[in-house]
């Protein structure tokens, strides 16, 4: 037994740390199922009303619509600005190139209400009120290094050999860049707008200073802790993760399936 | 063997698109909008910290007059909360650290084909909204919460003490939000380990510590610089946790600079905050990297 | 616009070509022709400018200076999709992204050939893997890859096929087995193939012809049988097989032979294989290949008092490590057909050879050169 335990330490520390990982999720989830009423502090008994009904609270719906526009928008302008970037580090020489490097590394060294607080002062300064756009605008902001980072990595990860097998191919360095090299970035792009999907959809700090009388889920949830979450948020809360986790699980199965390199 | 890399280097002479101006093509619109939205705001910040209320006394109206004594009375208005950031964040980088590095082990060499999935699950916590999870936190944690129910019952805490509203549970809370940031490098760097090294050193006479100690905490040292800088900076920052699980002792640098903006509206001491906060990290950061050895960050 | 290169042949002919890359010359002015329908080996050590030459045919790298033709076309400064030169790369290439099918046909539709499926089911059975053409390249073992990346270039009838160490990834069973397919494709298609290699008995077992280079330079061009039996210098001598080279003074020549003191013997060498340059000491080299010596018997040249140091048995034959009297070591290579059996270590022995399998080189080279290159290195 004692040997079985220490053959196996990092095996039951790794377990306990998955334990302690999904501790909060499962309460979230167990929690959607509360017969709450208003405030679901403690259990009341088992429901599936609240995931019948996930717009049932006043609220919640609309700051979920806001959130869900505001991912999409500043995941689409993020990846496309972070993957030229990306592609103008990964695949060029250039003067200037550690400034590059400096400058997309910066905003992910820059604490959340620095950046948040400074674009707050720079809109107020300007006489542009808080809203939907300026939060769109600050969330490419800090999206943008993420992305770069992530599809650079990609591009660093691919066999030049392959573009040179191409061109060798008579395809032109237009058509290589179609039919090769952006086919295989690819998934790294796509888990870039992933990630900057959910840094996005998630973000509360930069989003409360910009978004004015806006309210995104997490502000919702942030300003609604005070007297207790409804139990729609749980419910939307658990769908994300199960609609997330499944994107991603697919993702892998297809990877996994289409090129095993 | 320098010409090798000679070779190398300029063997990527004919590849992708070759005009001389297409990096800069690239470059311009992601960049520009780094420009716009985050290097002027900042230097607009600067501008903003050293200002004095105008003459008109009216609320949230300032002009610059370049008082960066503005700086000393912020500091010393929010020293303790300023150190108390520093030292939560440290107490949570190194918690997590402590719970990262066996996990991201047990996946990077003992998980067999289950590698995939298990990084999945390490990040899918995180597909929730984390001001939830906080709630969470607080609620588990909380007085009628089954751990404090459970910790009353066996007499092992006081039937007044309780476990949310204190430090404890900001740090707690700090150390499980940042984790994934700490997971994820150290399970790279791990990854990219060659298990062989490590039987060659346990070959050599080297036992399990020792193999640790000379052989896999050096190799895995970028991973431990990346994911402690990423669990450092925005815990640092951070204001939520303070607020949703401590209480008015626990409050940090985030609750000020956000109080002195929206409630206050102080905009130069908020701004001068910032600042101050972002050196004091940058600096932190600086140092450690250059101890550490390890200068590719990005 | 490509389909000007497909009507492109003949031989292929650098002139002069050079390589710098700073003050370093990874290619010194090299010049040769490969005659149209040949398979040519570009034989050398890892960083001799081999590879380098390659890509600067594949049109990979732009040469610093000097030409590359087919025929009488003029391709030196051509981008690489409009030459008809296809590449077989080192470890294959082949696009993970694309089926088996693709990854043939991919050239094929490049230059606007909408009809793939007969070429491309042709050329795969051609590399006996037709079965395999809707899978991804991921699922395929490192042999059979190997094939499609020579299917998804011949299938493009270039003018050229160039390899770069086509089979380095692979073991050595499987190479000897694709040793033979290649050269029987090579029969097959008629196109010419050059083939760059560090693996001499890759080049030897394939190659009509061979160059062997060396920093830069080729040292010596010929055929597989000329190279070793005639190297003309001494990394030839070595990087070839192995060679004994001791050093001598030409004392004079009678008739078509040539007399050369070696440590106080006399050593016979045919006139026509010195290819020592004049100098004024007359200085050479005397080279002879291991299996040439005898211990046994007695064959004109000889060398006497030699101390046997060691002995490994290799199966085919025998091979001996014997310190001469003046401290150099020499091998010989012996047939294991009985006759050497009861030699043992320490034993006195005799060396001898006919002398025209003796040749002269340089006597002011390095003794060592091409011998200390890793040949797994690259």
């Amino acid at each position: 037994m004692r040997r079985w335990i220490s053959k196996n330490l990092i095996k039951i520390y790794a377990f306990l740390a998955f334990v302690y990982l999904f501790i909060p999720i499962a309460y979230t989830m167990a929690f959607s199922f509360n017969d709450a009423g208003k405030s679901n502090l403690t259990w009341r008994g088992f429901t599936f009303k609240n995931w019948q009904n996930p717009c049932g609270a006043p609220e919640v719906c609309s700051a979920l619509g806001n959130s869900l526009k505001i991912g999409f928008i500043a995941t689409l302008i993020a990846t496309i600005l972070g993957t030229m970037i990306a592609f103008a580090l990964g695949r060029h020489r250039f003067k200037g190139r550690s400034t590059v490097n400096l400058l997309i590394f910066l905003p992910m060294a820059t604490p959340e209400i620095v950046l948040g607080a400074s674009l707050l002062a720079m809109f107020l300064n300007l006489g542009i009120n808080p809203g939907f756009w300026p939060t769109v605008i600050a969330h490419v902001m800090f999206c943008i290094s993420f992305v770069v980072v992530t599809v650079k990595a990609r591009i660093a990860s691919l066999d030049p050999k392959l573009e040179e097998a191409a061109m060798d191919l008579y395809a032109s360095e237009v058509e290589t860049f179609r039919r090769v090299t952006f086919p295989l970035v690819m998934p790294g792009i796509f888990g870039a707008a992933l990630l900057a999907f959910s840094l996005s959809f998630d973000d509360f700090i930069i989003t409360n200073f910009n978004s004015g009388t806006l309210t995104t889920f997490p502000k919702f949830v942030y300003v609604s802790s005070a007297r207790g979450i409804p139990a729609q948020a749980n419910v939307i809360g658990s769908l994300m993760f199960l609609l997330a986790l499944g994107i991603v699980l697919a993702g892998q199965l297809v990877s996994s399936r289409k090129n095993r390199v | 063997m320098a010409f090798v890399a000679a070779v190398a280097k300029r063997s990527s002479t004919v590849r992708g698109i070759k005009r001389p101006s297409t990096p800069y093509l690239l470059l311009i619109p992601g960049l520009l909008w780094l420009c716009l939205f985050f290097i002027y705001p900042l230097i607009n910040l600067a501008s903003t910290s050293t200002q004095t209320p105008s003459e008109s006394g009216e609320i949230g109206s300032y002009v610059q007059t370049f008082r960066f004594a503005n700086y000393i009375d912020a500091f010393s208005g929010a020293r303790e909360q300023f150190t108390r950031s520093i030292i939560y964040a440290l107490i949570a980088t190194l918690l997590a650290l402590a719970i990262s590095y066996p996990l991201a082990y047990a996946i990077a060499f003992k998980s067999g084909k289950w590698k995939n999935l298990l990084l999945v699950l390490v990040v899918a916590p995180f597909f929730t909204s984390f001001l939830l999870r906080t709630i969470a936190w607080k609620q588990i944690l909380g007085n009628e919460g089954p751990v404090v129910t459970v910790l009353r019952g066996l007499h092992i805490i006081g039937p007044q003490t309780g476990l949310t509203a204190s430090a404890f549970a900001v740090v707690t809370g700090m150390t499980y939000n940042f984790l994934p940031f700490m997971t994820l490098p150290l399970y790279a760097s791990l990854e990219r380990i060659d298990p062989r090294t490590l039987e060659a050193a346990g070959d050599l006479y080297a036992n399990a510590i020792t193999t640790f100690r000379k052989v896999t905490f050096p190799l895995s040292l970028p991973g431990v610089v990346a994911g402690t800088l990423l669990t450092f900076i925005p815990a640092a920052g951070d204001y939520i946790n303070a607020t949703l699980l401590g209480n008015p002792k626990t409050k940090m640098v985030g609750n000020v600079i956000e109080s002195r903006f929206f409630e206050i509206v102080d905009y130069p001491t908020a701004a001068a905050l910032s600042f101050m906060l972002m050196a004091a990290i940058l600096i932190l950061v600086a140092v450690y990297v250059r101890r550490s050895g390890t200068d590719e960050l990005v | 616009m490509v389909d000007k290169a497909a009507s492109v042949k003949g031989d292929l002919r650098l002139s002069n070509l050079v390589k710098a890359f700073g003050d370093f010359h990874a290619v010194d002015d090299l010049s040769l022709v490969i005659p149209e329908g040949s398979f040519f080996a570009l034989l050398g050590p890892s960083g001799c400018g081999k590879t380098t030459t390659l890509r600067m045919i594949a049109g990979l790298e732009e040469p610093t200076s000097g030409s590359i033709a087919i025929g009488n076309t003029d391709i030196t400064y051509e981008k690489p999709y409009a030459r008809p030169v296809n590449t077989v790369f080192q470890n294959y290439a082949l696009f993970p992204h694309l089926t088996i099918f693709e990854n043939v046909a991919f050239g094929l539709r490049r230059r606007g050939i909408k009809d793939v499926k007969d070429a491309v089911t042709k050329v795969l059975e051609l590399v006996e893997l037709g079965h395999l053409a809707q899978r991804k390249p991921g699922q395929l073992s490192g042999g059979q890859q190997q094939r499609i990346a020579v299917a998804r270039a011949i299938v493009n009838r270039p003018a050229l096929l160039l390899l770069d160490e086509p089979l380095g990834a692979l073991d050595l069973k499987l190479r000897r087995q694709m040793q033979i397919e290649l050269k029987w494709i090579q029969t097959e298609v008629g196109i010419t193939f050059v083939h760059v290699t560090h693996d001499q008995e890759e080049a030897m077992t394939m190659a009509d012809t061979i160059a062997v280079m060396n920093e830069g330079r080729i040292e010596q061009m010929g055929s597989p049988v000329e190279l070793y039996e005639s190297p003309r210098t001494v990394f030839v001598a070595n990087f070839l097989g192995q060679s004994n080279l001791v050093k001598g003074k030409i004392e004079g020549s009678s008739g078509n032979d040539l007399q050369v003191s070696v440590h106080g013997n006399r050593i016979t060498v045919p006139s026509g294989r010195n290819f020592a340059k004049e100098n004024s000491d007359k200085s050479v080299l005397i080279g002879i290949r291991p299996e040439k010596i005898s211990i046994e018997h007695s064959a004109g040249n000889t060398l006497g008092g030699g101390v046997i140091t060691d002995i490994s048995f290799v199966g085919v034959s025998t091979q001996f490590q014997i310190q001469m009297p003046w401290g150099q070591e020499l091998s010989v290579f012996e047939q294991n057909d009985g006759g050497a059996s009861h030699l043992q270590t320490g034993d006195t022995v005799q060396l001898s050879w006919k002398p025209e399998f003796t040749f002269a080189l340089d006597g002011t080279a390095d003794v060592d050169a091409g011998t200390s290159v890793n040949p797994d290195e690259e």
